[in-house]
């Protein structure tokens, strides 16, 4: 079985702090990681080579330093890294990343399964998987929890819903992004770590892949931002300070003039 | 193409602008800030710069000859064959939105059986309902939904298209607007007519909800949007409105799907989803143990709503997954919000701090979760909570 897995570089949003006076973000010495779902399916995809043979491929698209990433994947294990990488590229909507990808995808070829985490953490618009497997034509199972059968052809899984889930069939090839319930991802190992050393990605710019320069990164995009702007501050909170039987029942009082209390 | 450059004669060299860029674009050189390569023209830097030395150019790309497009598309989604409460409040939406353009106000309505939420549909403000009936669309089936969309509008070019930012509707949407050609933006929390463009400004959270983001789509049509639940409040059926219902039923061999359910579990114990409920009683590290949630399910009673919880019970294996609340669970906008021993960290404020109101009760006076609290109580959940149960019967009664 060859699976490909599609990664993205984000910042580690754990280490951003918001500076209490300006409301900025402070990114300062915060660190690049792997999206932290996309963890996820680069295990999953382990898991299912271990089980059905074949090969893992990671593929992302990003800046330069962006290879860290793969670098990251191939110490976990991945057979190999592949870069989408160059200016046409950059400022990329879901639609834009989900065509390159969908090129990036075509250009490695030849694969029965692609597997990406939910969504990642900067943007969390989930989109790109789905658009993913539009442009490539394929089925598209999201936010899945486990996988039950995999096989040449054919593959059943566990998709989250609101109430629980669906238990969901599908034929291959087919996008499945999956969500943090699915497993509990590997730590890199040594012998994963000292290949990671000596990698070089493979990287592919638009004209290698043969992609529509119009279609990619900013000038590609149908969605511009308009603008940016901080939250509405959550007006001074009032506290009710007292005895605990006191605070209690003012705050009961509260609740009630508020009409929530049934 | 939008560009940022930086005014070098006007920069300070304070470098707030490269504390503040989410992708790590600026870099100090010499006493001015230089925008590298790798940046996305997000605007941020514009807006912290104190002295006003970055600015934004927007060059308008070319325009497409485009068809022409008109009116409202929501598409409601139906489960166990009844509109979800999301599909609700954005008839109401998409009624405010329609009338602001002078429009009509389409909704879309798949499944096994129809006629009965088209009927609702028209009362919560439809002009038009254009419905499809087969086998394959009770569930979601993502082929066969492109599919049914694409019989039903057979030609006709919406201005707009509205789905509620459920696990179908994030699905679903993608899916079609890449095969529309056309932006979609996630999961948005308000929505607007520009008064001069005419274009609708999406608004949603950026940057794990530190920060808002408004989106246009300006170019290309339909413009889409998926819309987190509980933002728009729904409005009134009215079934003395009149509009026209066309369902299909002639959809066999038109649609297809290489996908099929099997098998649906439904594990939510309580019948509420956290999703789609007002009140919201969640449960962080400080309630200790899985069992004192009893406390909580109480509480919740008492008001009626359901338990939810942050990141540690969750891992503690205390709560299911399905009830966790912040950047790696779900994202709730409920009437009232009683967080009782959660200390607030950011992953868990980005998930619940657009609810109404909400009350904090922790032991920790510094913690974050106060900041952002309507009512805050400085003390123990496990000792206030019964207190509070107990107060709120001495009320009902």
């Amino acid at each position: 079985m060859k699976i490909i897995v599609c990664i993205k570089q984000v910042p580690d949003t754990v280490h951003v702090r918001i500076d209490e006076k300006t409301g900025a973000m402070e990114r300062e010495g915060v660190p690049a990681i792997v999206n932290p779902y996309d963890l996820y399916a680069l295990e999953e995809a382990l898991r299912l080579r271990e089980a059905h043979g074949g090969s893992v491929t990671a593929l992302t698209m990003g800046p330069p330093q962006a290879e860290a990433a793969l670098r990251d994947a191939i110490a976990l294990g991945v057979d190999e890294g592949c870069h989408l990488s160059g200016r046409e590229f950059a400022g990329g909507d879901t639609l834009a990343t989900s065509y390159a990808l969908a090129k990036g995808v075509e250009k490695i070829g030849g694969y029965h399964l692609i597997l990406c985490g939910k969504q990642a953490i900067d943007g969390d618009t989930a989109q790109v998987g789905p658009e993913l497997a539009e442009h490539l034509g394929v089925p598209f199972l999201g936010f899945v929890r486990r996988v039950r059968e995999a096989g040449i052809g054919r593959i059943v899984v566990e998709r989250m819903t609101e109430e629980g889930a669906d238990v969901v069939e599908s034929s291959l090839p087919a996008v499945v992004s999956v969500v943090k319930e699915i497993n509990t991802p590997r730590l890199p190992s040594l012998k994963g770590k000292m290949r990671a050393k000596s990698f070089k990605a493979t990287t592919w710019n638009a004209a290698a892949l043969g992609a529509d320069e119009a279609r990619l990164g900013f000038a590609g995009s149908p969605t511009k931002v308009v603008k940016i702007f901080h939250p509405e501050a959550r007006s001074g909170g009032e506290i009710i300070a007292g005895a605990p039987a006191e605070v209690a029942a003012r705050l009961a009082e509260k609740l009630r003039s508020l009409g929530v209390c049934r | 193409m939008t560009t940022v450059r930086v005014l070098s004669e006007q920069c300070t060299g304070c470098g707030e602008c490269v504390a503040s860029c989410p992708v790590a674009a600026i870099e100090m050189r010499g006493a001015s800030a230089l925008i590298t390569d790798i940046c996305t023209a997000c605007g941020i830097c514009v807006t912290v710069c104190p002295v006003e030395a970055i600015e934004m150019e927007h060059v308008a790309p070319a325009a497409r000859p485009s068809a022409p497009s008109h009116g409202v598309w929501v598409f409601a989604e139906l489960h166990h064959g009844r509109l979800v409460g999301v599909s609700r409040e954005l008839m109401a939406a998409g009624r405010r939105l329609a009338d602001r353009k002078g429009t009509e106000l389409t909704a879309l309505v798949f499944g096994a059986a129809v006629e009965q939420p088209a009927r609702e549909l028209v009362a919560l403000g439809a002009d038009r309902v254009l419905g499809a009936e087969h086998p394959l669309l009770e569930l979601f089936h993502d082929d066969a939904y492109v599919e049914a969309f694409m019989a039903l509008a057979d030609g006709q070019h919406p201005e707009i298209m509205l789905c509620g930012g459920t696990v179908l509707g994030r699905a679903f949407f993608p899916r079609l607007a890449a095969r529309l050609g056309t932006g979609l933006t996630a999961d948005c929390t308000s929505l607007e007519i520009d008064a001069e463009s005419g274009i609708l400004l999406q608004t949603r959270p950026a940057y794990g909800g530190n920060l808002l983001a408004t989106i246009a789509c300006p170019d290309r049509r339909p413009q889409m949007a998926t819309v987190r639940p509980k933002v728009f409040p729904a409005g009134a059926a009215d079934f003395s409105r009149t509009g026209a219902i066309a369902i299909r039923r002639d959809l066999d061999g038109v649609i297809r799907s290489r996908t099929k359910v099997l098998e649906v579990l439904e594990e939510v114990v309580q019948t509420v989803n956290i999703a789609e409920a007002d009140v919201i009683v969640a449960g962080g590290r400080g309630m200790g143990a899985a069992e004192n949630f009893a406390l909580l399910e109480q509480l919740a009673k008492a008001l009626g709503g359901a338990v939810a919880a942050s990141r540690a019970p969750v891992d503690a294996g205390w709560v299911p997954y399905a009830r966790q609340v912040g950047q790696t669970g779900k994202t709730v906008c409920p009437k009232l919000y009683i967080a009782c021993g959660i200390s607030g960290q950011v992953q868990h404020l980005v998930g619940m701090q657009s609810a109404d109101v909400i009350v904090a009760i922790n032991k920790d006076p510094q913690a974050p979760i106060f900041s952002v609290a309507t009512y805050g109580i400085v003390g123990d959940a496990l000792e206030i909570v019964p207190l509070l149960i107990k107060a709120l019967h001495l009320y009902k009664n």
